[in-house]
């Protein structure tokens, strides 16, 4: 293994196969018969696994640089799902994680304690969406003021009327 | 012995210096900066919610918004991320000409940028009016395609909205003429002023290895040593035929984000020649005449990202197969710049602060969208 990255397979197989040999226990299976939304060529992990895979994509596979978390709202299939990309100094395509979470209970590790580049991104994540990193320090509304109720960039959100200040305002 | 009580103060939301409203809360212990912690939300606007009840075309003029400096290069990413989405070919001659538009706005942010942080030493107006000056003939170029002078929303799927008019190549050679001494003028400002040097040399240092493990991106990651560039790392558009070089800094430090600036406006004045030379004829058109604008991509995700001046905009996209985009968001350099801007600022003085921000070049209207 090089910490330059090959170019020659995509860094999605890359991380596929690798993640298939070292760390097998935290790659997710995805059942064949999904809804055409929610299916995806890209590797999805365990959350719980996470602080486990990102230090192996930082070091090992040279993934070094934290371009993009980004929540997404699958709201008629139950479940948030977190994007994580991810660049190398050296050039070339994005490596891309993808975490799945129940949308009851959106609990994901942090990786400020391992990247503290993941702060403003989670923080974001966490005032859009509701989505709970697990040891971040300082998991506070960024956007929104602290006093506001709710995530506004949830799906079943209310998008007017006046419900968004909620019941303690 | 005797003791000084650590204060709490805040810098802004509305404050000259903080380029829009933006709030920092500063622990000081007297002059010296102990701790500082940013404050965003003052110009939230919800932008990604809003993108998802606006069709794909709609969202195009809102793009200008975020960073409202820099309105072709949003453009450009935005429709490099519905293009990958829907699969859509751009012409070669529209190809030169976003290249051509947002190489002029790198131009222009940079003297913009190094204007303002002139300003924020405390050297007021004449360092930024020269700044302005130069922006403001850029801005012309703009109005002269695009009918607008700071929200152009002159792209589209496929292209851009329409063709560059005749006169526009003379205009854009004899600003390129007039240019390197404009940009040897606003370096000697920099290089041989010895405030100026006192002010920046060795203040907010950004290490290498810290820079990378806070994901900041463009000047302020080339500023720390490390010849990151998009254009280059990952070349979008047609960035691959043109011969340019990627500054960087040694120290990490303003002094250092600054010089990079400069540098790059001299290397887009470099690509910029070789767009004129390379420029195909109109007959190759602006758009792609299939290129719907009322796009219904197929169900899927994509990301696309650009080298915008500020650093990796980047536009993540996913579809539902409809109209409107199920989801849509922005990741801004900007907002992403700011996560050290506590470690680069702790244990310099309160002054120093406001150019250590200034050096970030932020626009709050990408950070908190």
């Amino acid at each position: 293994m090089s910490t330059t990255p090959d170019t020659s397979p995509s860094p999605r197989d890359l991380l596929r196969e690798q993640l298939a040999t070292v760390l097998p226990h935290t790659l997710v299976t995805l059942p064949d018969d999904l809804p055409e939304l929610i299916r995806t060529a890209d590797v999805i992990v365990h959350a719980d696994a996470l602080p486990e895979v990102v230090p192996f994509v930082i070091d090992q596979l040279g993934y070094g640089l934290l371009s993009d978390i980004a929540a997404v709202d699958y709201v008629e299939h139950g479940l948030f799902e977190l994007v994580y990309r991810f660049y190398s100094i050296g050039g070339g395509g994005d490596l891309v994680i993808k975490v799945r979470v129940p949308r009851e209970q959106p609990d994901v590790p942090s990786l400020l304690p391992i990247l503290p580049g993941a702060r403003l991104h989670e923080r974001e994540a966490y005032d859009l969406f509701g989505i709970r990193f697990i040891g971040h320090p300082d998991l506070r509304r960024i956007y929104m003021w602290d006093e506001f109720e709710g995530f506004p960039m949830r799906k079943d959100f209310p998008k007017q009327g006046d419900n968004y200040i909620g019941e303690g305002a | 012995m005797i003791t000084t009580d650590e204060l709490q103060i805040n810098i802004g939301p509305q404050h000259p210096s903080t380029h829009g409203v933006f709030r920092m809360l500063i622990t000081v212990d007297g002059e010296t900066v102990v701790n500082l912690e940013p404050v965003f939300g003052y110009l939230h606007r919800n932008h990604e919610q809003l993108a998802e009840v606006n069709t794909y075309l709609q969202n195009m003029p809102y793009t200008d918004r975020l960073d409202y400096f820099n309105s072709m290069a949003n453009n450009h990413a935005y429709a490099l991320a519905v293009e990958k989405l829907a699969g859509i070919e751009v012409p070669e001659r529209a190809e030169y000409i976003r290249v051509m538009m947002v190489e002029l706005t790198r131009i222009l942010n940079h003297a913009g940028a190094v204007g303002f942080m002139i300003n924020d030493m405390g050297a007021w107006q004449t360092p930024l009016a020269f700044g302005i000056r130069e922006r403001e003939k850029i801005l012309d170029l703009f109005e002269m395609v695009s009918g607008a002078r700071m929200m152009c929303n002159y792209f589209r799927f496929g292209g851009v909205v329409r063709d560059i008019p005749d006169e526009f190549i003379p205009r854009l050679k004899k600003l390129l003429i007039a240019m390197p001494a404009y940009v040897d003028e606003l370096e000697r400002l920099l290089r041989e002023n010895e405030i100026l040097l006192a002010r920046s040399e060795g203040i907010g240092i950004l290490p290498r290895e810290v820079a990378v493990s806070y994901g900041v991106t463009g000047p302020v990651l080339r500023g720390s040593g490390i010849a990151y560039d998009i254009r280059k790392a990952e070349p979008y558009s047609i960035y691959d035929r043109f011969d340019f070089d990627v500054p960087v800094g040694s120290v990490g430090d303003v002094y250092d984000r600054f010089l990079v600036r400069i540098e790059e406006m001299r290397q887009s004045r470099r690509i910029l020649e070789q767009i004129i030379e390379q420029l195909p004829d109109a007959s190759g058109g602006h758009i792609n005449p299939k290129a719907r604008q009322n796009v219904r991509p197929p169900v899927g995700d994509a990301y696309a990202r650009v080298e915008s001046p500020k650093g990796e905009l980047g536009f993540y996209l996913v579809s539902d197969g409809g109209p409107k985009p199920y989801r849509y968001k922005v990741r801004a350099p900007s907002f992403i710049n700011l996560t050290p801007l506590g470690d680069m600022c702790r244990g310099y003085k309160v002054a120093d602060i406001v150019v250590i921000l200034g050096s970030i070049d932020i626009v709050m209207g990408e950070v908190d969208r």
